[in-house]
């Protein structure tokens, strides 16, 4: 009998998101970042539709990927993803993971995000599985996600290490066709050794060891994966090395040339070192077209370079060492003229930048702020990373830093110490429940003399609108349990009409000579109108 | 046979919906096809754009290359002008000729189109006061849908049926609106300024 092929229109990251779900995962965790949020809002939904898997938002990635570990431990698979600078929160628990002797399949998605569409940087995540001695897949199309994620976990079963798959903006948030396979079923419940588990220096120095064992097997397991090829030319002296969507840009490009080049194509870490001398010993000339840093360029070139090859890429000129490739910035390093286009005489372009919605809470919150503040010479606001951060442009021009998750809190801290008044930290509700709890805790244990300014919205705006944990009076109650003294915990809310009084109570907290808390509520218009909708 | 087509316009004037209905339309005709999609920041009030490609073989990149677009199908006649250079040089660019001005900056609007203008395929729709016709000021995008239909290498029956299943969910009325959208943006078809 003929099996009929099942397929769908999915998103780079939903792909990613139906292979988990189908491999027999038990469950999974993330935080929201784009371009990741998509993988866990799917698998909530499949949940929801067909059952069988816990999917839940957590309240950072640390968190999650700790929960992952727990599952893991007891036999069954999990999947835990986040964006890129996630993975900086969750190192500790990735990096010393490596270490553990995972047993149910431990699947870590990131997505990167080159060009900073929606990030603060364009870390490249390969380093990372590098840096834990991991194996990493990278795949370049979203039938790839699909088949990649599932080979994942059985890779995380044999070797029992945790497996990254990396994957960037540009495939996270594409659509395009998936066929997809049949789901198995869940692990039996087991429980890991304690002596592979308990990282205690004994315990940790022979799983390192145990990990450093298996390099060899690893990058044997990249020269004959599937997911790499190599394609040797008879008559061209030029040789590719691509990975990931690079790939797909050298193949915009390729009938173009007029001898078609030896290509490698990487798709996992760590490299495959085998293909790869096959490739060099055929090319004079080697091309490396990767996205992101020049993370194959700089392993290929080492320190002393390559004797009698012209190695290109990134690291020459050739490719841009910032910002995501295109399928012109590709061409262009293949020698190739740019295509045929018509030359206008203006351009007339005016850029448009995202900004606040009308009607947004934190805009009125930071009205009543900078109404506080006049007067002050010093007046500095830390703030964080959220909606709220469009307030640094024009019209409101209403904050001074925005570094990572949790940084307006501890760095109100450090200004205030080191003299500035008034000081004041602006952050949203799910970014302090992600980590500007700890710092608060800090600061109201030595009474430190800054205000923080919860712009409370009851949601993660920035990302689509993904659940949070605390907002209104439970936050009140988290400051208070922090140490914040109650009475300069204060609430307000962020109406035009409430202006003045607003202002007048930010005021009184900032002049109040210790740690103070503002909590300024309501909701996002966005998800006022979302539920509107729904009734 | 292949088609790349950007869609652009402005975070919450509805060019995924668009493009989720070419892409529904291409997989009931049996086509191939990538669309690279915005989310996050740039949603917010932001330029918003979508690269869809079509084609009967497999689909590389799921960026169009500049001087490759077959189309520019824009929902804000500054934001056409933002794509130019991905336009080939026999492209044909279907605009809105209603600006969306949410910047301080904004560009004369004469200005805007005349630019537009100096290509030699092209057609201005005054899609929002057809939108009102059709019921609503939000089915600007697919009265611009429908001015493209004739050009897209997917059938217009097919478009039809994404679009009800696109606004299924939504109620009959819905439904109805934005396909009468539809048809008010086709009738517009035939290029022309
Ligand atoms: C470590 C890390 N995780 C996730 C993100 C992505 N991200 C940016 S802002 C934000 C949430 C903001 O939520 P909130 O603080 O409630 O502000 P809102 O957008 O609702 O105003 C997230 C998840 C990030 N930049 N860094
Ligand atoms: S999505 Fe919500 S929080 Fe973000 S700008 Fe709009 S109203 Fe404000």
């Amino acid at each position: 009998m003929k099996k009929a092929i099942k397929k769908d229109v999915l998103l780079g990251d939903e792909a990613v998101a139906l292979a988990a779900f189908q491999a027999g995962l038990t469950a999974a965790f993330s935080y929201p970042g784009t371009p990741a949020s998509e993988i866990m809002e799917y698998l909530i939904r499949l949940a929801r539709q067909q059952g069988g898997v816990k999917a839940t938002w957590c309240v950072n990635e640390k968190v999650a990927y700790e929960e992952a570990l727990g599952v893991s431990f007891a036999g069954k698979r999990a999947l835990v993803s986040m964006k890129h600078v996630g993975l900086n929160v969750a190192a500790d628990p990735f990096m010393n993971s490596a270490l553990t002797k995972i047993l149910g399949g431990l699947v870590v998605v990131v997505a990167d995000d080159p060009s900073m569409h929606s990030s603060q940087n364009e870390q490249d995540s390969r380093y990372y599985a590098h840096f834990a001695r991991i194996f990493c897949l990278e795949p370049s199309n979203h039938q790839e996600a699909y088949e990649m994620t599932r080979v994942a976990f059985d890779l995380s079963e044999k070797y029992h290490i945790p497996i990254l798959l990396r994957l960037v903006t540009r495939l996270s948030h594409s659509r395009s066709e998936v066929v997809y396979g049949d789901k198995r079923d869940p692990n039996p419940l087991r429980r890991g050794d304690w002596q592979d588990w308990t990282l205690l220096p004994a315990n940790a120095r022979r799983r390192f060891a145990a990990l450093l064992d298996i390099q060899q097997d690893l990058v044997r397991e990249a020269n004959s994966s599937p997911f790499n090829s190599l394609t040797l030319s008879p008559t061209s002296s030029l040789g590719i090395i691509t990975s990931g969507i690079g790939y797909n840009y050298v193949q915009e490009n390729i009938n173009d040339l007029d001898q078609p080049p030896s290509i490698l194509k990487i798709s996992t870490y760590p490299l495959p070192l085998e293909l790869i001398q096959q490739l060099m010993s055929a090319a004079q000339e080697i091309l490396i077209v990767e996205e992101g840093y020049p993370f194959i360029e700089e392993r290929l070139r080492g320190l002393l370079g390559v004797q009698d090859k012209i190695i290109r890429g990134k690291l020459s000129g050739d490719l841009p060492l910032t910002g995501e490739l295109t399928p012109d910035t590709v061409r262009a390093a293949l020698g190739l003229a740019p295509l045929p286009r018509l030359e206008i005489e203006e351009k007339l372009l005016a850029s448009r930048p995202p900004q606040l919605c009308p009607g947004c809470p934190h805009y009125d919150t930071f009205v009543a702020l900078k109404e506080a503040l006049k007067g002050y010479s010093q007046a500095t606001v830390f703030s964080d990373i959220g909606c709220y951060t469009l307030g640094a442009l024009p019209p409101l021009s209403a904050i001074d830093t925005c570094v990572c998750m949790g940084a307006s809190v501890s760095m109100a801290k450090g200004g205030a110490e080191a003299g500035l008044f008034p000081s004041v930290a602006v952050i949203g509700d799910s970014t302090f429940t992600h980590s500007g709890m700890t710092p608060l805790l800090d600061a109201a244990a030595a009474n430190v003399n800054m205000t923080v300014v919860i712009v409370d919205n009851a949601v993660v705006a920035m990302t689509g609108g993904q659940p949070t944990y605390a907002t209104g009076e439970r936050l009140a109650q988290i400051c208070a349990g922090l140490g914040v003294a109650p009475e300069h915990i204060r609430q307000i809310i962020p109406l035009p009409k409430n202006k003045e009084v607003n202002s007048r109570v930010i005021k009184e907290e900032i002049e109040y000579p210790g740690t103070s808390v503002v909590i300024s509520t309501r909701e996002c218009i966005q998800e006022v109108k979302k539920r509107a909708k729904r009734r | 046979m292949k088609q790349d087509i950007i869609l652009a316009g402005v975070g919450g004037q509805g060019i995924l919906s668009i493009a989720f209905a070419i892409d529904m339309a291409a997989l009931k005709q049996g086509l191939q096809f990538k669309q690279a999609e915005v989310h996050g920041m740039a949603q917010r009030g932001g330029a918003v754009q979508s690269h869809l490609r079509l084609a009967d073989k497999k689909i590389y990149s799921d960026l169009i290359p500049k001087g490759q677009a077959d189309l520019i199908l824009s929902v804000e006649p500054l934001e056409t002008i933002r794509y130019l250079d991905y336009l080939h040089p026999e492209g044909i660019i279907i605009s809105s000729r209603h600006p969306y001005e949410n910047i301080p900056d904004y560009p004369p609007l004469e200005k805007v189109l005349a630019t537009i203008s100096q290509f030699p395929r092209v057609k201005l729709i005054d899609s929002l006061s057809l939108a009102r016709e059709a019921g609503s000021a939000v089915t600007q995008n697919m009265v611009l849908l429908g001015a493209a239909s004739s050009f897209l290498i997917v059938e217009e029956a097919y478009l039809q049926e994404a679009i009800k299943e696109l606004f299924g969910a939504k109620g009959e009325r819905i439904v109805k609106m934005n396909l009468k959208a539809f048809e008010l943006g086709r009738n517009k078809a035939g290029l022309g300024k």
